[in-house]
């Protein structure tokens, strides 16, 4: 899998928000059925570049995030596709209800994209840290759920999910974060990249979202220390790669899952539900232990919370020694 | 749309009692759901798709069609019976109204059934896909009008407020809202529930054009949506006082009627009278 060269240098660092803004123009330049809604956060959200290029299909809602996703819902019903842009804990927070009935039974394609996700929001504290959001959206049956790792494959996944029928919940993060993969990387919907790969793998680190740094980090870390790992990016989590999880989860034998969400309903419970069945082995969970954020600073948070490289090599350790 | 004849009117008023036998009988198949309501609206769902309406039921998709977004989910009775008798499905289908397998579910969902231009139950967020429909309409320079069909109750939720301002700031002159204003709620008189007057001074200054009418005299309501349709700038919302249960004295105004059905013995008194009532029209149009 072609990542960046200078990968764990960490020398170029983006929001994966700003990568969205820029899809969004690149998928709106070519179809014409797509609209933008936003509830009063348009710079915050990458709205900015859409609505100076494409004013007429550019929609303020004002802070009305259930109008957003039911005026989406019309949009959509009238041919349009709707991408409506908040901040995660208010869309799909607060307006669940309205996705589930006129979004997601409906089943038509509108694109909810939900900015600040994780802790790593910082000083803002738990209200505006969404920790619930793929929970919320992957038990809602036709809703597909993705969590780009970085501001190129969020690009990428923008331009993917505009061109597919289905609801679809993409999680942006508010923090720039380490650019981990390039134009030449593949990115395909649904289709898990396997970015780290050792010969006799151990443990397997399947992750989402920015997190896959720390995860990268931990596997090079743990080679140093001889244990050999492969580590898996898991941009869509709905629906899940079963094939290349199962594979790999029984090639090594034993799990870590990371996301920046609760442990409760997100990734890791995703990938335990599906290895239970078919390829059960031990598996650690890294992520938010049923706790609220708090204020901090990313870095601060990130290890409060267990969330860092470090905190990924103790839990493989940990998986390896429950085989 | 023309003004309606007066042979118009009665041949409406005479589908309307019909459309309201169908509802006591799939209630009765039923054996469960909301039957004020719908008897409620069956004048106005008559003139919707009998007269109103720009739609054709053998082509249920087509884009030029007018489109009617009920939101009040469990009124959908009416609904049904209404597209049974313009010709959407047969008026048989209607008893498998809340059965396992059937079409009509006992809240409307859009992918089951064309012409059902969405899924709705949960109240205040049907307004939000109208207007949504009607911006998107306004985008495409399409001729199709958009009709919203809420209950008064509903407007005890924000998202409805949400979708009055935001269709208001948008002056969707091609959007139609009409509010089924029978003043009860399931727990009992909207005004003592949670009071909405003065309804019409709160849409006006949300930007609004604002007309009442008698939700039982079609010419009135037909008249409303001719004069929604020359009105420019602005959303036009009918007020339409309704008497819940109507046409069925025993029903009308009671709000213990808002969400269950008639007993079988109950249901043949009712049709009864019903047919009685179509009786007396039908010799009136003779």
């Amino acid at each position: 899998m072609k990542l960046r060269d200078d990968l764990f240098e960490a020398k170029e660092q983006k929001p994966t928000r700003d990568g969205f803004g820029v899809g969004l123009v690149e998928a709106a330049t070519a179809d014409p059925r797509i609209v933008a809604l936003c509830a009063d956060l348009t710079e915050s959200t990458r709205m900015e570049e859409f609505k100076k290029k494409f004013p007429e299909r550019f929609v303020e809602v004002g802070v009305a995030e259930q109008n957003l996703a039911a005026l989406a819902s019309g949009f959509a019903a009238f041919g349009k596709i709707p991408f409506i842009t908040s901040y995660a804990t208010f869309s799909p927070g607060r307006n669940n209800e309205q996705i589930r009935t006129t979004i997601s039974i409906n089943e038509v394609p509108v694109k909810i994209v939900g900015s600040h996700a994780g802790v790593s929001v910082g000083p803002d504290g738990a209200t505006h840290q969404a920790l619930e959001d793929i929970a919320l959206m992957r038990v809602q049956p036709n809703m597909t759920v993705v969590s780009p790792c970085d501001a190129e494959e969020a690009r990428k996944a923008t331009l993917a999910i505009a061109k597919t029928n289905s609801p679809t919940y993409i999680r942006l993060g508010r923090e720039k974060t380490p650019m981990m993969t390039t134009a030449e990387t593949p990115f395909e919907f649904g289709k898990a990249n396997v970015v780290w790969k050792s010969d006799a793998p151990q443990v397997a680190i399947f992750a989402t979202g920015p997190l896959l740094f720390n995860a990268l980090c931990a596997a090079r870390d743990l080679e140093g220390q001889g244990i050999q790992t492969t580590v898996v990016n898991v941009h869509t989590v709905k629906p899940l790669d079963e094939e290349t999880i199962v594979r790999e989860a029984k090639n090594a034998g034993a799990v870590v899952t990371v996301e920046e969400h609760q442990i409760a309903g997100g990734l890791g419970s995703a990938i335990a539900e599906l290895l239970a069945q078919k390829a059960s082995c031990p598996i650690e969970f890294i992520g938010v232990h049923d706790r609220f954020g708090q204020s901090g600073t990313p870095m601060e948070l990130i290890k409060e919370y267990g969330l860092d490289a470090i905190a990924i090599g103790e839990a493989a350790k940990k998986a390896v020694s429950r085989k | 749309m023309e003004p309606l004849t007066d042979e118009q009117s009665r041949e409406l008023a005479y589908k309307a009692n019909q459309i309201r036998e169908t509802i006591i009988e799939m209630l009765v198949a039923a054996g469960s759901g909301h039957t004020a309501g719908p008897l409620g609206m069956a004048d106005i769902f008559t003139a919707l798709y009998f007269h109103v309406l720009v739609h054709d039921p053998k082509s249920p998709d087509s884009p030029q069609r007018d489109r009617l977004v009920l939101s009040n989910g469990h009124i959908v009775p009416v609904r049904y019976a209404a597209m049974a008798h313009a010709g959407y499905f047969p008026v048989e289908e209607c008893l498998t109204l809340r059965k396992f397998g059937s079409r009509l579910q006992g809240h409307p969902e859009r992918i089951r059934l064309p012409g059902l231009e969405t899924t709705s139950g949960p109240l205040g967020s049907g307004l939000s896909q109208a207007a949504g429909m009607a911006y998107a309409a306004r985008m495409d320079n399409s001729k199709a009008r958009i009709y919203c069909a809420m209950s008064d109750g509903e407007h005890d939720c924000g998202n409805t407020w949400e979708a009055i301002m935001w269709a208001g700031a948008n002056k969707l002159s091609n959007l139609t809202g009409i509010i089924d204003r029978n003043n009860i709620q399931i727990d009992g008189y909207t005004e003592q529930i949670m009071p909405l007057e003065p309804l019409h001074e709160k849409y006006e200054s949300f930007g609004w054009h604002v007309l009442e009418v008698d939700g039982h005299n079609i010419p009135q309501f037909v008249a409303a949506c001719n004069e929604a349709k020359a009105i420019a700038e602005k959303p036009t919302i009918i007020i339409a006082h309704t008497i819940p249960g109507k046409g069925i004295k025993e029903i009308e105004g009671d709000y213990r009627w808002h969400g269950k059905a008639p007993l079988p013995e109950e249901g043949k008194v009712f049709l009864n009278e019903l047919r009685t009532l179509g009786g007396k029209i039908q010799s009136e149009h003779q």
